[in-house]
């Protein structure tokens, strides 16, 4: 349920702490999973922390954070919560996605 | 060769899921078509959900058929608080694991969408509820507002189809709710994925008076009432009022019950109306029909029978205080909990909501003799066809109880116009006519029996007057009596 990744803040450490909801290794899941890990590392080093979710072995955890769409990205930390659905393939879009843009310009 | 084909799938009647809803099974011989999808359609506040509801709920409570509600509009809670506020125990059947509720939201605007993506996480919630109940039935309320939520309407249809024949493939009864379309079934389309059967609720108001109806608009590979059926919404939940209702199946009582006026009972093949049967009696204003009410009322009670009164256009106080007149008090039988009124004006609501409001005092008073005084103001709450309709089903209710039905109707005018009650008079198995006649400036009140179902009764015109000792006929030896026929 769980992965940890390099890179990654400690769990107190981050301020950004994002889940990742798949529905097992579809190419759409793996894609958004590398382009998100990407972007983390670009603008979030040492910040972040993913937690990756798939649903197929946890179908019940879909209701908590109200996932339809998969692949869903959700930053749970800082609040609000906030969701980005598709495979993040837009840089731009998921950076506004988490309220980074703003930082960036 | 093609014809036999066709009346071979036909003799193979397809499977059907019973919604339990009173009239909707009867409509559809049986109810909705087993293991495919039903979409339900119609405009805000037509009953779509309750319906939806009613369908799981009683599959789950009387049909051994667990259900999964996927609500996309209400939470949970209010859900339960609504269909709570119509008998029904939600977290109850949830509790006993025969109900699975799935509260799905859809925020656009927390909601930011990059590249591409499916509707999986639904596939795996629904596939989740569906396991976790051993679900037969599903419904998906209202499915629709994913397109207000989700900004890619190609994906989202995509994935929509897919979900229909997914469902489909699970072998699961699924209804999908869906709001009406202008000149379309449903704003989205929906009915070109969910085609196997479409019903379509509407909700007018017409001159003022309010009335549900449903209609069944497409059934695959069944026969279906094709007519615009009303319905009712009541505490008790929807029902549905099909026209040709009669089922005719109700058991016959032989005993008989006196209509409190002996002579008039000799009228009656000597012993008086059938318990459970359908009385009218009609007249011009001031020609005693209330008088007979009373008279049949107060026989019931003193028999010590439940007596529902349906007063619409006087009070109770007003209607008590002239029969006193004729020596009839019935107070003390509203003290003793025998006889119930209820009086208010029928135009006050729709038909609808009046004709519900009728049923519920039945169901929950249980009279064995039930009163509408009169009949007539019942016609101003809709068109002749539909008080007919309701009407009857009513009758049904009543004859199913074996509770007998005494009905009043003012006939207008002076001329003796039977053509007013020959809508409803089918439904009645005895036919009372009261009349005034006036000769040499004096009024001589006459009563006949126009027809009585299964007992040999009087066809003379028998004269009688008011007294304060109650309705008395005239000795047929006396004098103004006239005689019409053999008798």
């Amino acid at each position: 349920m769980q992965q940890t990744f390099p890179a990654e803040a400690a769990p107190d450490m981050a301020n950004f702490v994002l889940r990742l909801y798949v529905a097992g290794q579809t190419p759409k899941c793996m894609r958004a999973f590398s382009n998100l890990k990407r972007i983390c590392e670009q603008y979030l080093t040492n910040r972040y922390q993913i937690e990756m979710i798939d649903l197929l072995g946890n179908p019940a955890l879909a209701r908590g954070d109200q996932i339809l769409a998969v692949p869903t990205l959700v930053r749970r930390m800082p609040e609000p919560v906030k969701k980005i659905i598709g495979d993040l393939s837009n840089t731009q879009r998921v950076l506004a996605g988490l309220d980074l843009s703003v930082d960036l310009v | 060769m093609q014809h036999t084909i066709a009346n071979a799938a036909h003799a193979r009647a397809i499977p059907k899921s019973p919604t339990g809803v009173q009239g909707l099974d009867e409509i559809t011989n049986g109810g909705l078509p087993k293991g495919r999808a039903t979409l339900v359609c119609g405009g805000a506040g037509s009953g779509k959900t309750l319906l939806a509801t009613s369908f799981l709920i009683n599959g789950a409570r009387c049909f051994g058929e667990p259900g999964v509600l996927v609500t996309f509009e209400e939470n949970g809670d209010e859900l339960a608080s609504d269909v709570a506020s119509l008998g029904f125990d939600l977290p109850g059947l949830i509790d006993e694991g025969k109900l699975f509720v799935d509260y799905v939201r859809v925020e656009r605007s927390e909601i930011e969408e990059t590249g591409e993506y499916d509707l999986e996480g639904l596939f795996v919630r629904l596939d989740h509820a569906i396991r976790s109940t051993d679900a037969k039935r599903i419904v998906l309320d209202t499915i629709e507002s994913l397109f207000a939520g989700l900004a890619n309407a190609s994906i989202l249809r995509a994935e929509l189809r897919r979900l229909f024949r997914w469902l489909k493939d699970k072998g699961i009864t699924a209804v999908i709710t869906a709001e009406r379309g202008e000149g379309t079934l449903t704003r989205q389309g929906l009915e070109e994925y969910v085609s196997d059967a479409v019903i379509l609720l509407d909700h007018r108001v017409t001159e003022q008076v309010s009335t549900r109806r449903l209609r069944v608009v497409k059934y695959r590979g069944s026969h279906h009432g094709t007519n615009e059926y009303p319905f009712l919404i009541d505490r008790h939940g929807l029902s549905v009022l099909p026209v040709t209702s009669l089922g005719l199946t109700h058991h016959a009582p032989v005993e008989r019950l006196s209509s409190g006026v002996r002579q008039l009972d000799e009228m009656l093949g000597g012993q008086g109306y059938y318990r459970g049967s359908t009385v009218l009696v009609s007249g011009t204003a001031g020609t005693g029909k209330t008088s007979l009410t009373a008279h049949f009322t107060d026989a019931a009670c003193r028999r010590g029978e439940r007596v529902l009164y349906f007063l619409f256009e006087e009070s109770p106080l007003q209607l008590m205080r002239n029969m006193r007149s004729i020596g009839i008090d019935l107070q003390p039988w509203v003290d003793k909990g025998l006889l119930n009124f209820q009086a208010y004006r029928p135009s006050r609501a729709g038909l609808e909501a009046h004709l519900a409001q009728m049923y519920q005092n039945v169901r929950d008073f249980k009279p064995s003799v039930t009163v509408v005084d009169a009949l007539t103001n019942l016609l101003t709450a809709g068109t002749a066809n539909d008080v007919r309709a309701m009407l009857m089903r009513v009758i049904d209710y009543l004859k199913v109880n074996e509770v007998t039905g005494f009905f009043t109707s003012l006939t207008p005018g002076k001329n003796e116009s039977e053509e007013t009650e020959a809508g409803v008079s089918s439904l009645m198995d005895t036919w009372i006519v009261l009349t005034i006649q006036e000769i040499d400036r004096q009024r001589h009140r006459e009563i006949r029996v126009l027809k009585s179902r299964g007992m040999a009764h009087s066809n003379r015109v028998h004269e009688f007057e008011l007294t304060d000792r109650g309705l008395r006929l005239l000795d047929d030896t006396g004098p103004g009596i006239r005689a019409t026929g053999g008798g």
